[in-house]
Parts: structure tokens; C-alpha cells; sequence
């Protein structure tokens, strides 16, 4: 008899996430041929993240930002809008470089749905940024200062009357909506639900029930390009995805400025508020790593990265907490695959602490042979082929790079190429070179 | 006393410097005398930030206390500041891209290493900095982009101006996440710079401060 859950420990149940991964369900493969590439291609993932075989050679991963669109000759602006371009172009991109995984066509994200909210946290193409560029968030402090105790004593009304407001102006009447955590007796529970009845409120419900339409219907189509791209031998890289919670309250919440002078005015609040998203946080990438069947969660770090904290700031207030968010995936057989943004030098021998062959670390800049040597027993680590060859450089120059890579972070196994950064507007030979050298110069013999 | 106001700010102690300004401001004392020590405090926090003795993180709260201060000091001032200068530079994150935090902190640290600093802002046109650049006369342009994206727009910005003949007339820095000599290259500017206090290296160095 199978053994339950619960009763696996987090080796056998992150065995048991790549199996399902390696054989996906409901899956309808292109051909036999398709079928068998696709199960190379995740086996070698797979092997390059566990340290326990060598894969029969070096991973190559392309995550990019805009490219796809700009490949195919589209703006940002069209593929936010037109879901079946955004869909095509994705595919083209990824049919033609054929790395060995796909990323899901979450780029673009819904136009329509932003549209509807009057969204705030970021400017987008045709609202405040160009056609041709990419989104780009505008820093603001959503939660204030002295907002900390409302967020602690419940952060979930907390972000729906005073955060929603903030980032969507659309529904800036939900201000005014009661605490439903205090429906007690019948007396009493009619004056609670007075405000759903205002005009203005019931207004902003309604924009977001349409705007849940049109993210019901984008989702058809990222769901449909999620379970057609294995079927075309490509497992996907990216289950799902959780944060830091440090980078959780820095980037979208406190705001970076903000965050940096809670550190000396309210370390204990800020610590008290990590406390109290983790668990959410860890939850969220278990059920997406649960509803996807597959065990990758994406983590992009962002303010831990070199110079954006000191080491002594690193240990208290980053690290601690982004260890809980790993180790509870990790519990859970879930594997995350961190992708840490900036600089990374001086954080090394920190992160060294977990785990052997659970994690993948996709670096963007960092001394690639000591990320090696200090992670190589520990974790997979990946990456690093720099944004600017890819978007000034030539295709020789790209080769000798990866050359470099491969030489110095593929012994025994345990590196996947990828690009350091999101990228928009790179050569394609460049990406084609990469790609198409390491296949050739990274087999294991 | 003025040492003390400067150490203290120096370290980061935001409390005790606050203290010190209001006791010094009810003493009856220059106004611009105590904003000169506050100014010298986080050329020394720069410093620490340049010998990596110091992060972002100080340089940001050095900022905040300095605003603090300034704010405590204002009011007390008889005339605008006249602070000798050491040379102008236009500053701003280019067209396209909106990232300013590390722009700003280029620009806050030009400001308290004594240059005067014409900040544009961000996705600043080619246009704007040419205009800017004929209208203060200044000779050192820097160029902030957190994009890839950022590398065309500062291209075209350094090639608008040639076009204007204002190109042998400035020198260029370029900063930024995803900046490097490769990049400088290519778009054509005379030097690149990983973190603030190399930008103020770089102004120093061309006006002859350095």
C-alpha cells in the first residue's frame, strides 16, 4: 500500500512531486518522440537539482520578460491586451530555441483587468509607459509608517480596506467595509453590513466582478498554454512562486526607502510583520506546487542582494525569515527555485545552510566559481549568463561565456545555464548561442 | 558641539543628532552653521558607504535624518543657502524607465559632496537633457536606467548630443542594475558607474576636485 502523506518524509514526497512532474497527467503529447523529450528533458532538471545522479548534460533555461513579444515583432502593449498573440508568441519562442523548459506566458499579465481597476502600484504600456516597454513599479510607500499594529492585529481586512484602495482606484469605497471577523449574534449583524448596500461601494463591486471575468478568461488562455507546451516537450520551470517575506513588505508594501529606515526606527515591528506572512506565504507556494503538479516554486529575491544590506542586516532580517519560507516548502517536498536578483557575494556562505539537493539558486551577479565551490555540495546553482552580452555582445562572446560557466560550475552536475536576469529586448542569435552551445559543449561523458 | 552633531549623524543616531540641532537652534546658533555640520556628517557616511563600511540601507536613513534636520532648520533661516559648489551636473533616469531610488541616492550624494545637481527625474526625454545641459551650462550629464531597455534610451540621449554639438562639451556617466563596461560602449558614454559614491568619484575626477 502507498504510504500517505503525512507520513513521508520530505525526500519521498519531493520523489513523489517529480514523479508527477516526469509524467504529467492529461497531457496529450505531440508524438512519441515529443513524449520521450520531454522526459529527458525534465529527468535532467531534475537530476541537476537532486545531486544524487549526473545528468546526461547541462540544463538550459531561457526566462524571459518581454523578448517573446519583441521576437515576434509585437509590443508589450499588444500582448497585455490580445491573449491569443501573447499565446502565439510564446510558443514561437519557445519552439524555436528549445531550451529545456518553459516559463508559462505570465509576462503579459490581463491589460483589460488592470484597466478595470485603475490599477496604481504600476505603470504599464499606454498607461504612463510606452507601447514598447515593459511595466515598471511606482515605489510608494502602500503601507504607511505607522500603519504596522492595523496590519498585525489582522493584515487579511487590513489589505482589503486599506491596501486595495491604495493599489486599485477603483475600489477606494472598500475603505469603508466592515470587519466581518466580528459577526457574532444576530443582534447587531445588520448594522455590519450596512456598508455593501452604498452606492459607491456596490459600484466598485461590480467593476470587480467584471474584472474577475476578465481574469477568468485570461487564464483560459495561460491555462491553455500551460498544458500545451509539455505536450510539445517542454515541462514547465515554474509551478508557482512565493517571496522573501523581507521583499514582501519592502517591494510593493513599505516601499524600499521605507522598509530601509524601519530597520533602525521599528526593527521589532518590521520582524513582527515577517512573522505574520510567512505562513501565508509558505502556504501559497504548496497549493500552487499542489494545483500545477509540479514541483518548482519560482522565488525572485530582491533586497537582500549585496550592498542593498549589510551582512549583519542580511542575517536578522532576511535571511532568517526567507529560511522559513524555504524549509517550509522544502517540508513539503516542494523545491525552490530562487532566482536571486543583484548581487550575491557576500551572501554565499550564509545560504549555505539548508538542506543538500532541495533547492536551485539562478544567480544573476555573482563570482560564479565560488558560488560553486561554497553551494556545489548543497544546492543546484544556475544562471548567470549576463544581461549585457545577450543585449550588446555577439554570439562568440555569448559562447565564451557559457563556455566559462559550464567549465567552472558544471562539474558533476549541479548547474542549469540560464540568463542572469529577465530579459526584453536581447539578440536572438545571442539566446540561439547559448542555447544551442550548451547542448553541444555541456553533455557529460 | 559641532563635532558631536557630526559624529553622532555620522553614526546614525538619529535621536540623539535631532537633540543636538534643537539645543544648538534655541542656543541661538547660525542655522547654516549646523546644516554645514550636518552636510559634512553624511560625507562622511559616503565615505564609510565607499570603504563598504556602510550599505544602502545608512545611506537611505542618513538621508532621512538630514531631511529631518533640514526641516528643523528651515524655518530659522534668514536667506537661501550659499553654499560654494564645486560643479553642476544634470541627473536623470532615462526615457522609458521610471526607477529613481537609485538615481536618487546619485543624486543626494553629488548634493552633499557639494555639486550642484539638476535632478530631471525619471523617464526623462533626450530632449529634456539636451535643454537642461544648454541652460545650466552644466559639464558632467549622468544617465540612470534599471531597464535593458535603458541602454537604447541612453544611447539616443548621448547621441542627441552629438546631433546638438553639445557632445564635446560634457562628460557622461551612466549607472545602473544591469550597467557595465560593455554597455558604456555601446552607447557611447565617457564612463560607468557601479554604485553612488563612484559617480562621485567620477565628478571629482572631472572637475579637477578629485
Amino acid at each position: 500500500m502507498e504510504k500517505k502523506w503525512e507520513e513521508m518524509s520530505s525526500d519521498e514526497k519531493q520523489e513523489a512531486r517529480f514523479q508527477k512532474w516526469l509524467s504529467p497527467e492529461g497531457v496529450e503529447f505531440f508524438s512519441p518522440e515529443v513524449k520521450q523529450l520531454y522526459k529527458e528533458r525534465a529527468t535532467r532538471i531534475k537530476d541537476a537539482i537532486q545531486l544524487k545522479k549526473l545528468p546526461d548534460r547541462v540544463p538550459v533555461l531561457l526566462i524571459p520578460s518581454f523578448f517573446p513579444a519583441f521576437y515576434s515583432g509585437l509590443t508589450p502593449l499588444e500582448v497585455m491586451y490580445d491573449y491569443e498573440k501573447a499565446n502565439n508568441a510564446w510558443k514561437k519562442f519557445y519552439m524555436d530555441f528549445q531550451p529545456d523548459g518553459h516559463f508559462g506566458c505570465v509576462a503579459p499579465g490581463p491589460g483589460r483587468f488592470f484597466d478595470i481597476l485603475d490599477y496604481k502600484l504600476y505603470k504599464y504600456p499606454g498607461h504612463g509607459v510606452v507601447p514598447e516597454h515593459t511595466y515598471q513599479c511606482n515605489e510608494g510607500e502602500y503601507m504607511k509608517a505607522d500603519e504596522y499594529d492595523a496590519f498585525l492585529q489582522d493584515p487579511t481586512h487590513f489589505f482589503i480596506t486599506t491596501v486595495l484602495p491604495r493599489i486599485f482606484g477603483t475600489l477606494e469605497p472598500f475603505k469603508q467595509l466592515p470587519n466581518l471577523t466580528t459577526i457574532n449574534e444576530m443582534y447587531g449583524t445588520g448594522i455590519t453590513f450596512f456598508p455593501y448596500g452604498l452606492p459607491d461601494v456596490q459600484a466598485a463591486f461590480k467593476a470587480l466582478l467584471e474584472a474577475g471575468s476578465e481574469a477568468l478568461k485570461w487564464i483560459g488562455y495561460f491555462g491553455a498554454f500551460e498544458k500545451e507546451m509539455p505536450g510539445l516537450g517542454f515541462p514547465s520551470g515554474q509551478g508557482g512562486y512565493t517571496k522573501a517575506p523581507y521583499d514582501i513588505l519592502g517591494d510593493t508594501l513599505r516601499g524600499t526607502r521605507g522598509i530601509m529606515t524601519d530597520i533602525y526606527r521599528q526593527p521589532d515591528k518590521l520582524i513582527k510583520a515577517m512573522d505574520k506572512m510567512t505562513p501565508f506565504w509558505i502556504q501559497k507556494g504548496v497549493a500552487e506546487a499542489n494545483m500545477n503538479a509540479n514541483p518548482l516554486i519560482f522565488l525572485p529575491l530582491h533586497k537582500g542582494a549585496d550592498g542593498f544590506l549589510s551582512d549583519e542586516q542580511y542575517k536578522t532580517f532576511y535571511w532568517p525569515y526567507l529560511k522559513k519560507i524555504l524549509l517550509g516548502l522544502i517540508d513539503e517536498g516542494v523545491v525552490p527555485f530562487v532566482w536571486a536578483e543583484g548581487g550575491s557575494n557576500k551572501r554565499l556562505e550564509v545560504i549555505r545552510d539548508l538542506p543538500k539537493g532541495k533547492t536551485a539558486w539562478l544567480f544573476d551577479e555573482v563570482d560564479m566559481i565560488r558560488a560553486k565551490e561554497i553551494l556545489g555540495d548543497v544546492a543546484c546553482v544556475a544562471g548567470n549568463m549576463p544581461m549585457d552580452l545577450l543585449t550588446v555582445g555577439t554570439p562568440e562572446q555569448v559562447k565564451d561565456y557559457a563556455k566559462k560557466l559550464i567549465d567552472n560550475c558544471g562539474k558533476g552536475g549541479g548547474y542549469i545555464m540560464a540568463n542572469c536576469a529577465f530579459f526584453d529586448n536581447v539578440k536572438p542569435e545571442n539566446v540561439r548561442a547559448m542555447v544551442d552551445f550548451t547542448k553541444e559543449y555541456g553533455i557529460y561523458k | 558641539m559641532a563635532e558631536d552633531l557630526v559624529s553622532v549623524l555620522a553614526d546614525l543616531k538619529e535621536n540623539e543628532a535631532f537633540k543636538i540641532v534643537e539645543d544648538r537652534l534655541s542656543a541661538g546658533e547660525e542655522p547654516l552653521k549646523i546644516l554645514d555640520d550636518a552636510r559634512r556628517a553624511v560625507e562622511i557616511v559616503g565615505k564609510r558607504f565607499a570603504d563598504s563600511e556602510y550599505f544602502i540601507p545608512d545611506l537611505v536613513y542618513s538621508g532621512e535624518i538630514l531631511k529631518g534636520i533640514t526641516d528643523m532648520v528651515k524655518p530659522k533661516l534668514a536667506k537661501a543657502a550659499e553654499v560654494k559648489r564645486l560643479g553642476k551636473v544634470v541627473m536623470g533616469t532615462v526615457a522609458g524607465d521610471i526607477h529613481d531610488i537609485g538615481k536618487d541616492i546619485v543624486v543626494f550624494m553629488l548634493d552633499v559632496n557639494g555639486f550642484e545637481v539638476y535632478d530631471l527625474g525619471v523617464d526623462v526625454p533626450a530632449q529634456k537633457f539636451i535643454e537642461k545641459i544648454k541652460e545650466s551650462g552644466a559639464p558632467i550629464v549622468g544617465l540612470s536606467g534599471f531597464l535593458t531597455l535603458a541602454y537604447d534610451s541612453m544611447k539616443q540621449t548621448i547621441e542627441a548630443m552629438k546631433d546638438s554639438g553639445l557632445r564635446d562639451k560634457v562628460k557622461v556617466m551612466i549607472g545602473g542594475g544591469q550597467i557595465t563596461k560593455e554597455v558604456m560602449k555601446y552607447t557611447g558614454a565617457d564612463a560607468y558607474g557601479k554604485d553612488a559614491m563612484v559617480g562621485v568619484s567620477l565628478a571629482k575626477k572631472w572637475t579637477g576636485a578629485g
